[in-house]
């Protein structure tokens, strides 16, 4: 038997104006349990928290019912004013009689109607509401980082400097991501690997930075502050530390691969180093492309390593596995590009002097396939027609990517400026539909581009790209001038859409952290909580979450780091209460339950029974809606409760 | 000592309740040496007249089954409970209304159309239908007036306990019928001879990750007898239905079709089983949920095949 | 001389709703805000997820004297919990086909997927529910047992 008490707000006007609140007063006298219904002005106030309070000691009340604003509005403190009364704060209930009442409802009769319901259903879940403790867990004080681009880089620099371990995983051999394919970067012109390069040696030097390369997340079990992951590490058969990088194995190669870095526009030997910056700087054997290692065909590297070398190679090496224990997960997972090839009309794939906008950049870097010179990859001639088209196989939700990549309008016009510095006498066309330059000096940098000579931008979309006697045949359209236009092009450069990387459908499911309808890391909250992904635990830094530039990425790594240092500066961790639960006695081992978990919380002990892990559940109720013996019930939110809740609006 | 007194009945029923008893068989012999049966019209010459001129309450337990769906059903119901100080709702039948319930999706007329006029093979050109009341040479002839809706024998008269199955497992009566001779006995409502776990907890089916791809009836498959029957895509009851008869039809390969009813906490057995069948569908488009959905003939009558007299909605819109 | 004026009672239908917290119950909230009039005939239960209704309570309501249910779920792809509203979905795909045997009306049923973001969606759909069941009068569940004894 419950003691309620019942508080009814005015809001001022905001209630009192269109809810008769001496009625709803009195009718929530008269309900069952109720011992105690009285008003006030402005119940979020300083006063009216104090009549709350009072009233809790002066009545004895043992659970109350707020009528008032939405329970998003002041849950939390009124909730928070039930605890410092002496009740335990989950026996505090809302009524919304404002956002749900006064404020939709024409005639006041009409509003406090349902302003009566909505308390009667309140206080009739009240009295059936357990008296709830948070659930404490322990953290580790250690965070993973999945990615070693520049997001992943900010966010593990930010965490370490913070005071923290953190393992910080790459698939390649390499930390640098994208931002190490990059020539220049726009709007300054910076060299990239300049202001890269110091960031991936103060990620190798730092104490607190574990570096693990050719690694991946193999599986993650657990819950925010006790994941344990288990990280597969591939051998590089070079031992890191010995390496001096002095390249005589990759002279005893006799395989030659494509060059990834580059695209496949330039080749490498098995055995690597990914680009002349390379942090780890120590070399790599790609087992999949060396002659054979087991059994061994070749041997040459380690020959040459132990005769000219360091005698660091072993090519006996196995993969190692990591358990790592930590707190946090900062997925930074990067992005790829669309694949040109179903971009039929523009022929890429078939027409070799078609190519994608990160071919391109390749070119255009002094360490790339062409040392920095602009070539036509058909006959290695300097191209003097070149056209740019923007959003290729983007912003069409028909038939390509449905979203805009952000970054393409600018990264061409940094495309164009370069191949007029390099090439003087050549024209450039860059076909556009919008033009998106919102950062920070990004419309002056895209202005210039504009009036730059020898570069003219195009409104228009391109329908046709087509070789003819040697040149590519583009045919577009003008819309300011309102007519079509052919272009007797040498090079075509396509801005290709950003994609989610390849590998993080597999990771969302491992880490259970949910993507969007484009394979993009979902965030918490659109708009107040683009840092985090729902599931408790996991945040998300870069591309991996949406296309975005540079200093986004990194706001955005610095951010999710910012968040991990909250997380990580407690040793325990409260998580709410209210979650599912399993009464043994009645319970089955159907086993119905254990599929529908998106946290996969649910599972079988060794007597059959289902267990809730309480830890990993968020409290959703669908399995509790799906167990046929009604042995799953709901923390504060039961099938009585519920059934309490109908018969009070259905009276 | 005095012998307890007890009596079996039956109303609407197709008769399994009683040889459920007597397939105690010898074993009704040491009964009768605990008991008296004082009233047992489907095995013993006893009348209607020898009920009423029983005292109230002289009946130690009677052991009700059939559903209530005639005058005479609810007539004999309600002299039984005069008569008796505890009163059994023996089988599905009695207790959730059982097979006769699925009458609730039609009405009298309904009924007596199919059954005296409809049916292939009915040859009744006058088109009688049966009357309460009908004037013969002899005198009047009366008949039980068939009521509308069926109802459970809870919703006619107040029950004591109750035992289900159609018909409840062997082992299971003798060892509720004992139970009542030698107590002790739970609280009253109580539901006797059954687990308060589903059958699920008693079958020896092998379960793996659970998700329904297809649904096929029993002929549209010959199903693995090892393996859960819900997983192969045959509806079986058994999630949302009480054990405690051994498992029976699964163990002849034949899904559970719910006939011990819902499980303690369930207030609905068909709306339960709806829910779990519904919710490991593997579909995620509503274009794959209605594939899916389709596939189920007839939901109300596999969900409630049993349940429907108990049911939260009782009977179709009339 | 003041005449009584008889004024007929107009059928208000009593709609038991279910509203997601995280998108359709912030969805309500915002046609509030926006001061967005509809009708009062749905009475909203928050739950966390749509996924928390099962259909034994939809029959529940039904049953005990409400004239429809309407539940309300985030955009496939948008659910808080990933994908409650796909179970949601489908359950309610089999319980309409269920209600269908038993003679209840679909529009007294209904499951709609309302964003937070969707105020205005929410009054017009709450508006069209309420007149929809209001066109097809009291259901009376319990009555209408009885009256077929």
């Amino acid at each position: 038997m419950k003691r309620v008490g019942v508080f009814v707000c005015h809001c001022g006007l905001n209630i009192a104006g269109n809810v008769n609140i001496k009625e709803v007063v009195d009718k929530a006298g008269k309900q069952q349990d109720v011992v105690f219904a009285i008003d006030h002005k402005y119940l979020c106030s300083e006063p009216g928290q104090a009549l709350i309070k009072d009233s809790i000691r002066q009545h004895n009340l043992d659970a109350i019912v707020v009528a008032a604003c939405s329970p998003a509005m002041h849950e939390p403190t009124f909730k928070t004013i039930a605890q410092l009364s002496g009740l335990n704060r989950y026996n505090c209930e809302i009524a919304n009689i404002r956002e749900q009442s006064s404020w939709v409802h024409d005639d006041v009769g009409e509003a406090t109607a349902k302003a009566h319901i909505t308390v009667r259903q309140s206080i009739r879940k009240v009295r059936l509401n357990e008296p709830l403790q948070p659930i404490t867990v322990p953290v580790t004080r250690k965070v993973l980082v999945i990615g070693g681009g520049i997001a992943g880089i900010r966010a593990a620099l930010d965490v370490a400097n913070g005071g923290y371990q953190v393992y910080l995983v790459e698939k390649s051999g390499t930390i640098g991501g994208r931002m190490a394919q990059l020539s220049e970067t726009f709007p300054t012109l910076d060299c990239s690997t300049c202001i890269l390069g110091p960031l991936m040696v103060e990620v190798y030097r730092h104490p607190n930075i574990k570096l693990l390369r050719l690694s991946k997340v193999e599986d993650v079990k657990g819950y925010i502050g006790n994941f344990k992951v288990r990280v597969r590490q591939e051998p590089a058969y070079v031992d890191e530390a010995k390496c001096n990088a002095c390249g005589e194995c990759a002279k005893a190669c006799p395989a030659q691969v494509p060059n990834e870095f580059d695209f496949g526009l330039t080749w490498r030997k098995a055995i690597y180093t990914p680009f002349a910056q390379a942090v780890p700087p120590a070399y790599v054997l790609d087992a999949k492309n060396c002659l054979g290692l087991l059994p061994q065909a070749c041997g040459e590297c380690k020959k040459a390593c132990d005769k000219f070398g360091t005698s660091c190679m072993d090519l006996d090496a196995w993969p190692r596995i990591h358990d790592l224990e930590v707190g946090a997960i900062i997925a930074s997972t990067g992005y790829e590009l669309y694949d040109a090839t179903k971009l039929t009309e523009y022929g890429y794939g078939i027409f070799p002097d078609v190519m994608t906008s990160l071919e391109f950049e390749r070119m255009l870097s002094a360490s790339g396939p062409t040392t920095g010179e602009i070539k036509r990859p058909s006959d290695g001639q300097t191209p003097r027609e070149i056209v740019f088209i923007q959003c290729a196989g983007q912003r069409e939700p028909e038939t390509a990517l449905p979203y805009c990549s952000k970054i393409c309008c600018m990264y061409t016009a940094r495309h164009a400026m370069m191949f007029r510095h390099k090439v003087p006498d050549g024209q450039a066309y860059v076909f556009y539909m919008d033009i998106r330059a919102g950062g920070k000096g990004y419309e002056e940098f895209v202005k210039r581009c504009q009036e730059e000579k020898g570069l003219l931008y195009l409104r228009g979309r391109v329908a046709k790209v087509y070789e003819e006697n040697g040149k590519l045949i583009v045919k577009g359209v003008d819309t300011l001038s309102g007519k079509t236009v052919q272009i007797n092009a040498d090079l075509v450069v396509l801005a290709v859409g950003m994609i989610p990387s390849s590998e993080s459908h597999e990771l969302a499911s491992k880490l259970k952290a949910s993507l969007d309808a484009n394979g993009f890391f979902s965030e918490a909250h659109p708009k107040l909580r683009p840092l985090e992904s729902p599931t408790a635990g996991i945040f998300l830094a870069g591309a991996g979450q949406s296309p975005k530039d540079i200093p986004e990425t990194v706001a955005q790594a610095s951010g999710a780091a910012s968040k991990v240092l909250g997380l990580l500066s407690s040793p325990t961790l409260e998580r709410e209460p209210t979650v599912a639960q399993v009464v043994g006695e009645l319970c089955s081992g159907c086993g119905i339950c254990l599929s529908l978990c998106p946290y996969d919380a649910l599972s079988l002990n060794a007597e059959k029974i289902a267990e809730v892990s309480e830890a990993l559940c968020e409290g959703c109720g669908t399995c509790i809606a799906s167990c046929p013996s009604g042995a799953l019930t709901l923390r504060n939110l039961t099938d009585e409760q519920m059934v309490a809740m109908i018969e009070a609006i259905v009276e | 000592m005095t012998k307890m007194k007890i009596a079996f009945n039956w109303a609407s029923s197709c008769g399994g309740c009683e040889i459920a008893i007597l397939e105690l068989g010898t074993k009704l012999v040491d009964l009768a040496n605990k008991v008296d049966i004082v009233f047992w019209p489907a095995a013993l010459d006893y009348k209607y007249s020898d009920l009423e001129a029983m005292a109230d309450n002289s009946i130690d337990v009677a052991f009700e089954n059939g559903a209530i769906q005639n005058s005479e059903d609810e007539h004999i119901a309600k002299l039984l409970r005069a008569k008796s100080k505890l009163l059994v709702a023996f089988g599905a039948c009695a207790y959730l209304g059982g097979i006769p319930s699925l009458a609730n999706t039609t009405n009298r007329d309904g009924i007596f159309a199919s059954s005296y006029k409809e049916t292939p093979t009915t040859v009744n050109p006058e088109k009688t239908f049966p009357q309460t009341k009908v004037q013969v040479r002899e005198g009047e002839l009366t008949l039980p007036e068939f009521y509308n809706t069926v109802k459970t024998l809870d919703q006619t008269v107040d029950v004591d306990y109750y035992v289900p199955g159609c018909p409840p497992v062997g082992e299971q009566v003798s060892k509720v019928i004992n139970q009542f001779v030698d107590g002790p006995l739970p609280p009253k409502g109580a539901v006797l001879g059954a687990s308060d776990k589903s059958l699920c907890h008693e079958c020896k089916r092998i379960r793996t990750d659970g998700k329904i791809t297809k649904i096929v009836r029993t002929y549209q498959t010959i199903s693995d007898p090892q393996k859960c029957l819900l997983e192969q895509g045959v509806i079986c009851m058994g999630p949302a239905t009480r054990g405690g008869c051994g498992s029976i039809c699964l163990d002849a390969n034949a899904p559970c079709r719910g006939c011990y009813g819902p499980l303690p906490k369930a207030i609905d057995q068909g709306g339960k089983m709806l829910s779990a069948l519904s919710s490991i569908f593997d579909a995620q488009s509503e274009e794959d949920i209605q594939k899916l959905v389709d596939s189920v003939p007839d939901p109300l009558g596999t969900f409630y095949r049993f349940s429907l007299g108990r049911s939260l909605l009782r009977r179709t819109k009339p | 001389m003041i005449a009584a004026i008889e004024v007929e009672k107009r059928f208000e239908p009593k709609i038991v709703g279910f509203l997601c917290r995280w998108c359709s119950y912030a969805g309500a909230d915002l046609a509030g805000t926006s001061r967005i009039k509809y009708p009062p005939n749905i009475n909203a239960i928050r739950v966390n997820c749509s996924g928390r209704v099962d259909p034994t309570l939809v029959l529940k309501a039904l049953a005990s004297g409400a004239d429809g249910v309407f539940i309300a779920g985030c955009h496939p792809g948008d659910c808080h919990y990933t994908n409650g509203n796909i179970k949601t979905l489908r359950r309610f795909k089999l319980l309409q086909k269920m209600l269908d045997q038993f003679g209840i009306e679909r529009e007294r049923v209904r499951l709609e997927w309302v964003s937070a973001s969707e105020g205005e969606r929410y009054a017009r759909v709450v508006k069209g529910m309420t007149e929809d069941v209001r066109s097809l009068g009291p259901l009376n569940w319990k009555r209408t047992v009885e009256a077929v004894a």
